[in-house]
């Protein structure tokens, strides 16, 4: 029993940043329609600018972590100015858009490589206090929780932000409609712009963590989780906050039980995307999805 | 007359070159990076001692990249390109497995001097290597520690996507049963993974006595620490393959990987004067010691230069490999080095332990 136990919370911890991802991805199509595929590149960015800030600099991670998210979020607002801005008003501005943001994500996976190198790299030793604690045949340890921790309160504070703040507001209002927000007198360009922020620091977040609770971080790191992030917000309706979260840890759960039952990871990727074909074929618009049918 | 005329005059000295195919980047760095330091150190020693008119080595080092397909590119370049008359490489018996397949076809001959995976000189005639095979090493880890801690039952977890880590799980579970020890689970994982934690979870819950694993070293300290996170106690040691035989384990693991235990091919502490030089010369160099691919790729430039000059032509394709088969008891820093009937390596193994941050000799 607490073999199965001890297998969800191995689930839980690494579905947690896989939702912390698929969130900024979610906020960005729910608001604008369009995919950003340069969000894993961020991902990647910020969990190799927090090793450093902290190996280079010297910093400690409570100071580190806060400054890579924000650098993370600057990364949002480029990707926002150089690959979606110059192209809002053509026509076909969403095929247009998922190209030019798939050209900058190579370009920062580039950027990676030629600062950091193609090696597979660590935090320091210590870098966050490891604490194991055990209950009755549990072991969790303090990094675990934080992760979780961390993933649950950049959850609610998004989905407060979103449903109380004057902005939040706005953000919604553009979402359903850009041109009646507009006509409201709602700076539109400003809140994509705030969007790309919020959505790109989230997903630095997610790579930061998914660095320290790995131990382990590499230029190409983003592309182990560039097709879950995807197949997580589709699994839990496009769009859809809860459903990112709730896609996230049912795709961390599919990928450690199938693990755990199999004895190995050679059907980990199988059995996840199965989930994911027969969910759409039983819901199209994912677990949670508005139902609403989409053209793209 | 005109024949004699013509006849070039043979030069005094002749330069061979080597090729050295080494994983610089991917998986295989942390390899490549060390083994081209030792490849290095002694081509400068050879070539100092050569002197001006004496047998010298021009090497020539490419990045694999860690991949068969990128191997496949440079041995090409190599064979047909730069002409060298003997490769030394790769760093990958997964690459290997592809490449030297290439050689053996045009008849080249290549020093393995890190492969250690079953079947690489199976090839064919022309493929060596100097590196104990996990078949010798393996048998020799478990039952040493059999003997000292007393084991009956173990978990296994290896790559199983992998030739070298593969082979490292055949020779592992072959030498557990030949001594008599109980596999309680068999876990696999595959290249790129980080998440072991399921694995290691189902492990745990089976109190195995000691668990054995079979990977390379990216994934072995991910899967050291992440073992210590899951609370499997330090008092269950981890025997680890060639994979874990690297500095970059203790580095990476930390405090995790105390108590690891590894079989081995080169014995760092050994008295003999030759590795003396060795380790005094490498640390002197490149400012850290050296580890065993370090070791086996110094070896195996001066095994290399040892057919080299017993060949006649040195440079010539064919007489160095009739050369490197007739190699017996050459004193190396491995010790009384010997090449088998089938072009393995031969000399004597040892079993190390991480303690104090350090690969020291296990169970003295």
């Amino acid at each position: 029993m607490s073999l199965f136990v001890q297998q969800l919370i191995n689930g839980l911890f690494i579905g947690s940043v896989y939702g912390l991802f698929a969130l900024g991805y979610t906020l960005v199509f729910g608001v604008l329609d369009i995919l950003n595929m340069a969000h894993a590149a961020v991902f990647t960015l910020a969990g190799l600018g927090a090793l450093w800030l902290v190996q280079s600099l010297g910093m400690t991670i409570w100071l580190a972590f806060p400054l890579a998210v924000l650098g993370a979020g600057l990364l949002g607002l480029l990707i926002n100015a150089c690959a979606f801005m110059p192209l809002r008003n053509r026509p076909d501005t969403y095929f247009s858009g998922l190209i030019s943001s798939i050209a900058l994500s190579i370009i920062f996976e580039s950027v990676a490589l030629g600062l950091f190198g193609a090696r597979t790299v660590r935090f320091p030793q210590g870098t966050v206090p490891v604490n194991i604690w055990q209950f009755g045949g549990i072991t969790i340890t303090s990094l675990q929780v934080g992760i979780v921790l961390t993933a649950a309160i950049l959850m609610v504070l998004l989905t407060q932000f979103l449903k109380r703040s004057r902005v939040g507001k706005a953000i919604r209002a553009v979402a359903e409609n850009d041109r009646a927000a507009r006509l409201l007198g709602i700076n539109v360009n400003g809140i994509i712009a705030l969007t790309f922020f919020i959505s790109s620091a989230l997903g630095g977040a997610a790579g930061i963590l998914f660095g320290l609770y790995f131990d382990s971080l590499s230029p190409d790191m983003g592309r182990s989780i560039e097709l879950k992030g995807l197949a997580v917000i589709v699994l839990g309706g496009m769009g859809s906050i809860p459903g990112a979260i709730l896609g996230g840890l049912a795709f961390g759960l599919s990928e450690v039980l199938t693990v755990a039952i199999t004895g190995t990871s050679n059907m980990r990727d199988a059995v996840a995307f199965t989930l994911l074909f027969t969910i759409l074929l039983l819901r199209p618009s994912g677990i949670l999805g508005r139902g609403r049918v989409r053209e793209i | 007359m005109f024949g004699i005329l013509c006849q070039t005059v043979p030069a005094s000295a002749k330069d061979v070159k080597i090729g050295f195919v080494l994983s610089m980047t991917g998986g295989g760095a942390v390899y490549g990076a060390t083994q081209k330091n030792g490849a290095q150190l002694a081509i400068d020693e050879i070539n100092v001692a050569a002197g001006k008119d004496g047998l010298k080595i021009v090497p020539i080092f490419e990045d694999d990249a860690s991949t068969p397909q990128q191997g496949i590119n440079v041995f090409n370049k190599f064979i047909k390109g730069d002409k060298v008359s003997l490769i030394i490489g790769p760093t990958l018996s997964n690459t290997a497995q592809v490449t030297d397949r290439i050689a053996q076809q045009e008849g080249v001959p290549v020093l393995a001097v890190s492969n250690t995976a079953k079947g690489i000189t199976d090839i064919g005639d022309y493929i060596f290597r100097d590196s104990l095979t996990e078949a010798v090493v393996i048998p020799n880890t478990i039952n040493m520690v059999k003997e000292k801690l007393h084991i009956s039952k173990v978990a296994l977890l290896y790559g199983n996507d992998d030739a070298f880590t593969k082979g490292g799980y055949e020779a592992f579970k072959s030498a557990l049963t030949k001594a008599g020890i109980e596999i309680l689970s068999e876990q696999t994982f595959a290249k790129g993974d980080r998440d072991f934690s399921p694995q290691l979870t189902q492990i745990k819950s089976k109190n195995p006595d000691a668990i054995v694993v079979s990977a390379l070293a990216e994934e072995a300290s991910g899967i050291v620490s992440q073992a210590r996170q899951l609370g499997i106690s330090k008092s269950v040691p981890i025997i680890g393959g060639n994979g874990f035989n690297s500095p970059a384990l203790i580095k990476n693991a930390g405090e995790a990987a105390e108590g690891v235990i590894v079989g081995a091919a080169w014995n760092s502490a050994s008295a003999n004067p030759l590795n003396r030089k060795f380790v005094e010369a490498f640390t002197a160099k490149y400012n850290s010691p050296p580890d065993q691919f370090a070791a086996q790729a110094y070896a195996g430039v001066y095994i290399a230069y040892h057919a080299i000059k017993n060949a006649s032509p040195p440079d010539n394709r064919k007489a160095i490999r009739d050369a490197l088969a007739q190699i017996k008891n050459l004193d190396t820093i491995l010790g009384k080095f010997s090449f088998t009937a089938n072009r393995d390596a031969d000399h004597t193994p040892v079993v190390q332990q991480v303690k104090g941050g350090k690969f020291v000799v296990f169970g003295e």
